[in-house]
């Protein structure tokens, strides 16, 4: 049977002669979100990027419906996998729609201009994030908020099975930090794998079917976030004492530092 | 729109490149001699200055603007630096160092055309080797320090060579050229620049829409599907060959390929399949303006070279001034 979906079996990361990782393995079916957790400098972004095939493994497999990437090239990998890298400014003044219409890169040959197809996806994807009146705006002079909305756009406009998302809400205000949790958990319903690193517990709380930590290289934990997200994990990977305090007659919890409550 | 414009100021500026200079060409001589109009012959002597002299001329200051305009254009987006130039990344040095050495071999023009576009992809090969290498700083910075730094390397092999060459006969030629100029320029020439520029055009104008995912950089290029060292590789073949052909005909002219993609894109904004053609068509005018100012300013010829630089300097000073808040 050929399991849909991601699976990563048994995956070491890092860059030639240094490796940062070993022996990650997970497996997301569609429509699954889940949050990477771990402490700075702890190799999340370098093993999505290997899950993304940006960087070589090495070692273990990345298989998308049962395929192994490894043979994939950057077009192929590009039509089942999304990135939603950590937003930069970048250097040139594209349009917001531009920079959207280029996540249709890899449907059309290399020489190929984009289709009129091409434009009514992209301008869906926009439209699907609520920036459509930021189209005609330039990249550089948006906010870091609007600009991960479209980065998101941009990957939507892909059309991937699954999604990968390098701390989607860092750098982004309280309001934007919501609305990216929520199209996540929208996306996820409209049937895409979705893998997001993040800093933040609550997050996992609210919108992920799975929590895996990574921390020394190894994912430390893994399962729901009821069982992931215990103050002895948080001792353990963030060094910080923690409460877990239910919410919402408990079908919402927090994460508390206790150096917070006294 | 804009690119109409621009074709038309272009056409304009042909027009008035042939009125002026020693033997002055008026539009009605040329719109005859070309076919566009009827009217009473045009004598041999205007014949001979329209086929052979100003023509040609005018053709290569179009065609060295375009090539240098574009390739400038190329390496900006490929570099994700919109300071980069031909001349910064040590292209034009490597270039030159390529056509020095074929003067002093005494090589064919064809040979030293080659000679020229080696020596600029050898220069851009070693430059963005070095700044490769060189990380956990900001890459912006090193890649304009690597092409000083390999510019300035190459620049001593050039004046290596000056310093053998034969001073009556070969150092004159090196000099003359290194300072850039199209006064020598003839008809065959034109049969190697042309044909060289068109076809390395075809790269950057095939790749126009993948030369804008490049520019996002590496991995959101490649996250997006595309294939970053195919695209890198035939885009830099392209703008180098294109540098080294205008180089080995019209010597150093710099300054072009840093600032017209700027005003283009000042124009129609970034994406290259805009920015391109419009690049071409304001590095044609450009040069030709120059190039006829050049001819007509003075009772001798000014180096080409000498003015590019004196109208570059300050513009890239404000360009520096305007810093990365501005759109480029």
């Amino acid at each position: 049977m050929v399991s849909e979906g991601l699976s990563v079996e048994g995956l070491s990361f890092g860059y030639a002669g240094n490796a940062i990782g070993e022996a990650v393995s997970f497996a997301l079916k569609p429509g699954e979100v889940m949050c990477l957790l771990g402490p700075n400098g702890g190799g999340k972004s370098t093993l999505l990027k290997t899950v993304l095939g940006l960087l070589p493994p090495l070692g273990g497999v990345v298989r998308i419906d049962g395929e192994d990437t490894a043979a994939w090239t950057p077009r192929r990998r590009a039509l089942s996998l999304g990135y939603v890298p950590q937003s930069g400014a970048g250097q040139f003044a594209y349009s917001v729609a531009e920079m959207v219409l280029m996540g249709r890169t890899a449907h059309h040959s290399a020489f190929s201009p984009p289709s009129e197809a091409d434009r009514v996806i992209a301008n869906e994807a926009l439209i699907a994030l609520g920036i459509l009146p930021l189209a005609d705006r330039d990249w550089l002079k948006i906010s870091g908020g609007e600009r991960q909305l479209a980065l998101i756009a941009r990957a939507l406009a892909q059309q991937p099975r699954v999604l990968i998302l390098d701390e989607p809400t860092a750098n982004l205000d309280f309001g934007n930090q919501v609305r990216v949790l929520a199209e996540i958990q929208l996306l996820a319903a409209q049937g895409l794998a979705i893998v997001f690193a993040t800093h933040h517990p609550e997050q996992a709380f609210a919108c992920a079917d799975r929590v895996a930590v990574l921390h020394n290289g190894r994912l430390e934990r893994q399962g729901t976030s009821d069982e992931v997200i215990t103050p002895e994990t948080m001792r353990l990977v963030y060094g910080v004492e923690v409460d877990i305090v239910p919410i919402d007659d408990g079908r919402l919890k927090m994460c508390v530092p206790r150096s917070w409550r006294s | 729109m804009p690119l109409s414009l621009g074709l038309t100021a272009l056409a304009v500026l042909a027009v008035v490149a042939f009125a002026v200079g020693a033997y002055p060409v008026s539009p009605h001589d040329l719109f005859v001699a070309l076919g566009l109009t009827g009217g009473a012959s045009v004598s041999d002597a205007a014949q001979t200055v329209i086929w052979q002299i100003r023509g040609p001329r005018v053709l290569a200051a179009m065609l060295v603007g375009a090539a240098l305009a574009s390739s400038g254009a190329a390496y900006q987006g490929l570099f994700r630096n919109p300071l980069v130039s031909p001349d910064i990344l040590g292209v034009s040095s490597g270039a030159a160092l390529g056509a020095v050495l074929g003067i002093y071999l005494s090589l064919p023009v064809l040979w030293i055309e080659a000679a020229s576009f080696a020596g600029g992809l050898v220069a851009v090969g070693m430059v963005y080797g070095v700044a490769a290498a060189i990380r956990g700083r900001d890459p912006v910075l090193v890649l304009v320090l690597t092409g000083v730094v390999i510019g300035a390397l190459l620049g001593s092999g050039v004046a290596l060579l000056k310093f053998l060459a034969d001073p009556l006969n070969q150092l004159p030629a090196i000099t003359f050229w290194l300072l850039g100029s199209l006064a020598s320029f003839n008809r065959t020439d034109l049969l190697v620049l042309g044909p060289t520029v068109l076809v390395a055009l075809v790269p950057l104008a095939l790749l126009r829409w993948r030369l804008d995912v490049m520019s996002l950089g590496e991995e959101e290029a490649t996250s997006l599907g595309v294939d970053v060292r195919l695209v890198r590789v035939a885009a830099i073949i392209g703008a180098t060959l294109m540098t080294a052909a205008a180089v080995s005909v019209s010597g150093i002219v710099g300054w072009v390929g840093l600032l017209v993609p700027h005003l283009a894109r000042l124009i129609v904004g970034p994406a290259f399949a805009r920015l391109l053609p419009m690049t071409i068509v304001l590095g044609a005018a450009y040069l030709l303006a120059v190039d006829t100012l050049a001819r007509t300013m003075g009772a001798v010829e000014l180096p080409l070279g000498v003015l590019t630089a004196v109208i570059g300097t300050p513009v890239f000073l404000w360009l520096l001034a305007r810093g990365r808040r501005g759109a480029w």
